[in-house]
């Protein structure tokens, strides 16, 4: 239900901004025809991304975050729903030996971390007696309401209406501040309303996962900064990268320059190739264990494939007018592979060393999630089992940031080294 | 333009081009006996099926140095077999090509080639472009220099030095392919519809180029072009080959391409004999393209 609710906010967003932006903002600005080349399909160039869609976008997700966790960046008016909080109360009927009596129920329904008292009450007349219990948010809890009674469930007495309704066991009735449910046993069980919000356990509120964050930074997680264990993801990325590039683009040339070594590799590269690192993982912990070889074997393995076909494709692509341009220019063969094969190999390497970050930072948060003593997958992994939501949050927003900043690194390497990729 | 002054601009240019040959070759410092020589050139492709083709067969040809040559001819008929086994690129069935008084085994720098796209290399600069063939023989610095810097004045691209070859246009890349041809200084340039690819005012610019460097330069060219306008303007001798298997047909030689030097090439094309060669030999490819259709309806 909440989610068909988060659903519609969404896209009513989303439409509600588009003509904001669109038919407002854009018609007072800019007006033109430009807007009809997306009708060319397929070409992309033609549809650029709106930075107006792109800013909203982001706060949007914001916006529903904190709008379902009640936090405390947005005002009071746009929160969901919240959870009641503060002191229920409802009147159960008792009847025993054809007698009616009633008495009020008082419960404090707190939030899940504070420790608090139950109220004091007083007795009350008639063989019922008033009683007071404690329930945390979003929690219910059983009521022994006869266990102050003159006459308790053992002699017969028995609740027959919450707040004047008649209630059978297994039934419920609906209250002001959420709902009393009488078990089959016949005691009554009081689940106070839980508003539309997240519970923190599940999504805890932005500003929460930011108090978080400026914590861990300064006093680290389980032994290790939070730079630590983002450092040392990092380091296994870079490591198994380098070793895989290092084997893995003379492996690529070699196979794309030799029948003998295209003949003797293809088999094994491309048997290997669709298998996905992670599936790899059981066996590298059984030969190298839990330990940096183990991980780093890892990851020279997921970006070895991928350079080694990188390198081959980039050697097949060359254009043969290029070898015998330079042929004819008097080039000889080593002077052929160095000025003309090597530079027209570099963009589908860099295309291949792109794509390898990507499988090898993904991969190595894998393998921590699996097993490690530090590392962003391992700060999440054991977050979640402690219930530290804040968190497991905390880590993918950096996994993530992190995963693109190295795609954007990449880009701007490509930029600057290869200029002249995709010109030919 | 009277037979007779036509004659005497002709005696003129031949000329020119001698002393300008002479140049050339004192600046070189040697005087080589030069020339192609083409003998019984068959050629053979096997196909994976197990048929074959014949590119070529017993083609028979020579060519004195400074000569200007186009070829014409149908698709199918040989004609960038032919220029790639002259540029050593593969090596033919049977037949025997000799040059300057050796024989061809293989690629090298006496016989340059320029393509019709995407053979220049796109992380090296225009200079660098250029400069490759004299790079590749480890020429001191100063002197390479000095001829790209020569070679781009001759082909207009002065201003353009430093820029990466894929920000030029496909005339302004064609001349940079020109220039680097050039600055390795072969003795045959082999060019492969070299402006094919270009728009017809281009087109007509690189054709004016073509014969200036010709003239200028004294280098035997061998050009294959589709077009029958562009093989009269270019062609000294002009070869129309015939397909399957790949054939001599017929060879002219032609006035345009010394008429053509340093003039307007519209104005050499309202010569009344232009008009004339040129249905003659459209006439001829016509038929032959008739041809082969017929022979390809009949074996299906």
């Amino acid at each position: 239900m909440t989610g068909f609710f988060v659903l519609a906010i969404y896209i009513g967003v989303f439409v509600v901004s588009f003509f904001l932006v669109t038919k407002v903002v854009h018609r007072a600005t800019v007006r033109d025809f430009t807007s009809l080349k997306t009708v060319t399909f397929g070409d992309e160039s033609a549809v650029r991304p709106n930075r107006w869609a792109g800013v909203i976008s982001i706060l949007t997700i914001f916006l529903i975050w904190g709008m379902f966790t009640g936090s405390a960046l947005l005002p009071k008016f746009l929160h969901a729903p919240a959870p009641f909080v503060g002191t229920a109360e409802f009147t159960y009927t008792a009847e025993a030996n054809g007698q009616r009596d009633d008495a009020t129920v008082t419960v404090l329904v707190h939030p899940r971390e504070q420790d608090v008292e139950a109220p004091e009450v007083a007795p009350g007349d008639g063989f019922a007696k008033n009683d007071s219990a404690t329930i945390a948010q979003w929690r219910t809890g059983l009521i022994r309401v006869d266990s102050n009674d003159e006459i308790t469930k053992a002699d017969g007495a028995e609740v027959v209406a919450i707040n004047g309704q008649p209630i059978a066991r297994g039934e419920t009735v609906k209250i002001d501040s959420g709902s009393v449910t009488l078990s089959d046993k016949g005691t009554p069980n009081f689940a106070p309303s839980r508003g539309w919000q997240m519970e923190p356990l599940y999504l805890p509120p932005p500003e929460e996962v930011w108090t978080r964050t400026v914590q861990v930074v300064k006093e680290g997680f389980r032994g290790f900064t939070l730079w630590e264990h983002l450092g040392y993801s990092l380091f296994r990325v870079v490591v198994g990268f380098f070793f895989g590039a290092l084997v893995g683009i003379p492996l690529g040339y070699a196979m794309g320059l030799s029948n003998w070594f295209r003949g003797w590799f293809d088999p094994i590269v491309e048997f290997m190739r669709p298998v996905p690192p992670l599936a790899l993982i059981p066996l590298v912990i059984i030969w190298f264990g839990i330990g940096e070889s183990g991980k780093i074997i890892l990851l020279f393995l997921a970006a070895l494939w991928i350079m080694a076909i990188a390198a081959r494709s980039g050697v097949s692509g060359v254009n043969i007018s290029k070898v015998h341009a330079a042929y004819s220019l008097g080039a000889s063969k080593s002077q052929i592979m160095r000025y003309v094969i090597v530079p027209n190999s570099l963009p589908e390497i860099f295309t291949g060393a792109r794509v390898a970050m990507g499988v090898c930072w993904g991969t190595v948060v894998a393998a921590e999630l699996v097993a490690a003593e530090q590392g962003a997958g391992m700060m999440i992994m054991v977050a979640s089992r402690f219930q530290n939501t804040d968190i497991v949050i905390l880590g993918i927003i950096l996994i993530g940031i992190i995963g693109f900043g190295i795609d954007m690194l990449m880009r701007y390497a490509e930029r600057i080294l290869v200029p002249w990729k995709g010109k030919a | 333009m009277t037979p007779a002054r036509r004659v005497e601009l002709r005696r003129a240019t031949l000329n020119a081009a001698a002393n300008s040959r002479d140049q050339t070759q004192k600046k070189a410092g040697t005087i080589t006996v030069s020339g192609l020589s083409i003998k019984d050139l068959s050629m053979r492709f096997d196909l994976p099926n197990g048929s074959s083709v014949q590119a070529l067969e017993n083609v028979s040809l020579d060519l004195k140095e400074g000569e200007l040559m186009s070829v014409l001819g149908p698709s199918g008929c040989g004609k960038t077999t032919l220029l790639n086994i002259v540029a050593g690129f593969l090596a033919p069935t049977s037949g025997t090509l000799v040059m300057n008084g050796h024989e061809i085994t293989g690629p090298d720098a006496e016989r340059g080639m320029v393509f019709q796209k995407g053979a220049l290399f796109e992380w090296m600069s225009v200079r660098e472009n250029v400069g490759f063939g004299p790079s590749m023989k480890g020429m001191p610095k100063a002197e390479k220099a000095q001829i790209v810097d020569h070679l781009l004045d001759v082909v207009g691209l002065q201003d353009f030095k430093e820029k990466a070859v894929y920000e030029l246009s496909g005339g302004m890349q064609q001349r940079v392919a020109l220039a680097r041809c050039l600055a390795n200084d072969p003795d045959v340039i082999l060019m492969d519809e070299p402006l094919g690819a270009l728009d017809a005012l281009t087109r007509e610019k690189m054709q004016s180029l073509v014969l200036k460097l010709w003239k200028e330069t004294g280098k035997t060219i061998i050009l294959i072009t589709h077009s029958v306008e562009e093989a009269l303007l270019l062609g000294e001798r002009l070869i129309v080959m015939a397909p399957r298997p790949g054939r001599i047909h017929k060879e002219y030689h032609l006035p345009f391409a010394e008429l053509g030097v340093g003039a307007d090439l519209r104005e050499v094309k309202k010569h009344p004999e232009f008009g004339s060669k040129r249905d003659e030999i459209l006439a001829m490819i016509w038929d032959m393209e008739e041809e082969i259709m017929g022979r390809t309806e009949a074996a299906t």
